[in-house]
């Protein structure tokens, strides 16, 4: 535990060094929302919430990508070499999708502000409580899928495309139960409608926490 | 002993010998819609069942690898993957021939389609991550642990998306399972042994290129190995 928290705030001073990285996501993620904003060439509130609902989605899961694909290639391997004589893969891997866990919720936090700011909100009754609650889950479901494959991308060369290539298709799962259950609670529906959907979120989550935790082992020793 | 060995490879060609001859010829129930289209069930069926279960294959071989490190398993896993392409390739185009028969569009917007696209994309980019290493050992461990999870988040997203959509399959989305009234107990008797032959035949193809493959290496091998031997005579 010990081990993992001082791995974790080995994480932070590490971004916090590289300040260029965060704020590249930051922005990487506003201009993107005003880069769509733009694109549909819209009055506030003019989109119906299912495309307002996927696009808001399609926005973050690029984000998120770009983001954690980095979360191995910032360091340099001498220095992964020297984490691995000290402790545990297991440890460097949880600490990793916490952070990047972390780092989701604040990029999703303020995609979602900014993006209601631009675009507005959809219909009226919406259950907020619920829709963070999804933005939760989906963090640490993106973090956990996302940060294997950044490991595996960042062994091979050209790993920027690799990266999108190998994800897509294994975040998309999650992703499509994300989309359904924001866009219950867009509508405000009844949260008894939802709990199957938040059932698979959860069990999806737990499976690829679970592949990530035993499968890097097999990953840092090449 | 070559009887003993092969034994399965005997079977496989009888049973699809059996299924073809019956399947083309055999008397089928007449359904509405479908006619005599009904027959496609013997053949693009079995071959997505077939395809799941070589995935399944190639990925207990992944972690066969990952357990004890011989190139071999790699070898074996990765032949599965490509005959289970293959397979995936080949129900596509049936499906899509009998889609555009029956429901009136070769691509409808039907969960189990999507899925299948869905692991097809999963494995051609397993094939890309695979071409990206030169290292043999990196290459093998590396690919082993993203089909492993692969093929477990394959899984789960089969159950999720006929929810999403209604699905124009039987058996999902209140339409009647074949096993319900259409499929007659004829029917079933050519069915499963299809899935069976499907299967040994996949396995028999897997067999034949994981062989070659392993012609190919050894060649290689001779082939690196001659002119260093000429230069140390120098």
């Amino acid at each position: 535990m010990q081990q993992i928290r001082v791995l974790i705030g080995k994480e932070f001073r590490l971004e916090w060094r590289q300040r260029y990285a965060l704020n590249g996501m930051l922005l990487y993620i506003v201009s993107t929302v005003f880069v769509c904003f733009l694109s549909f060439s819209l009055r506030r509130n003019q989109l119906t919430p299912m495309v307002w609902n996927a696009l808001f989605w399609i926005i973050l899961l690029f984000t998120a990508i770009n983001a954690i694909a980095k979360s191995f290639v910032q360091e340099r391997s001498g220095r992964l070499l020297y984490y691995y004589t000290l402790i545990s893969p297991q440890k460097i891997i949880i600490s990793k999708i916490v952070y990047n866990t972390l780092l989701m919720l604040v990029l999703a936090g303020l995609g979602f502000s900014f993006y209601t700011l631009v675009m507005g909100v959809p219909g009226e009754g919406m259950d907020m409580p619920l829709f963070v609650g999804n933005l939760l889950l989906g963090a640490i479901g993106f973090a956990a899928s996302l940060t294997l494959v950044a490991g595996i991308a960042s062994k091979a060369e050209n790993s920027a495309t690799l990266m999108a290539v190998l994800s897509f298709p294994v975040v998309l799962p999650l992703l499509l139960m994300l989309i359904r259950v924001s866009k219950n609670a867009l509508d405000g529906l009844d949260r008894s409608v939802s709990l199957d959907e938040i059932g698979t979120l959860l069990a999806i989550d737990v499976i690829v926490l679970a592949l990530s935790v035993m499968l890097f082992p097999y990953l840092w020793r090449s | 002993m070559t009887m003993k060995k092969n034994w399965w490879k005997a079977l496989a060609v009888v049973i699809m010998t059996y299924v073809i001859w019956v399947g083309l010829l055999g008397t089928v129930p007449r359904q509405p819609i479908l006619n005599e289209s009904i027959r496609n069930v013997y053949f693009h069926v079995p071959l997505w069942f077939s395809m799941v279960i070589l995935m399944l294959t190639s990925m207990i071989f992944a972690i066969r690898y990952l357990r004890k490190g011989q190139l071999n398993d790699d070898h074996i896993s990765v032949e599965f993957a490509n005959t289970a392409i293959l397979f995936g390739i080949l129900g596509c185009a049936t499906g899509s021939l009998w889609a555009s028969v029956t429901w009136g569009d070769p691509w409808p917007n039907d969960p189990k389609l999507n899925s299948v696209a869905v692991g097809m994309l999963m494995y051609f980019a397993y094939l890309i991550l695979r071409n990206s290493f030169d290292d043999e050992l990196r290459r093998a461990r590396i690919s082993a642990i993203y089909n492993i999870f692969a093929f477990a988040v394959f899984v789960p997203l089969i159950f999720i998306l006929p929810r999403l959509t209604d699905s124009l399959h039987p058996g999902n989305g209140g339409n009647p399972a074949f096993g319900k009234y259409d499929m007659d107990n004829a029917m079933r008797l050519v069915l499963y042994p299809s899935v069976i032959g499907m299967t040994l035949i996949g396995v028999w193809i897997t067999q034949l290129r994981v062989r070659v493959r392993r012609l190919r290496d050894r060649l290689d091998h001779v082939n690196d190995s001659v002119p260093r031997a000429h230069s140390t005579a120098e």
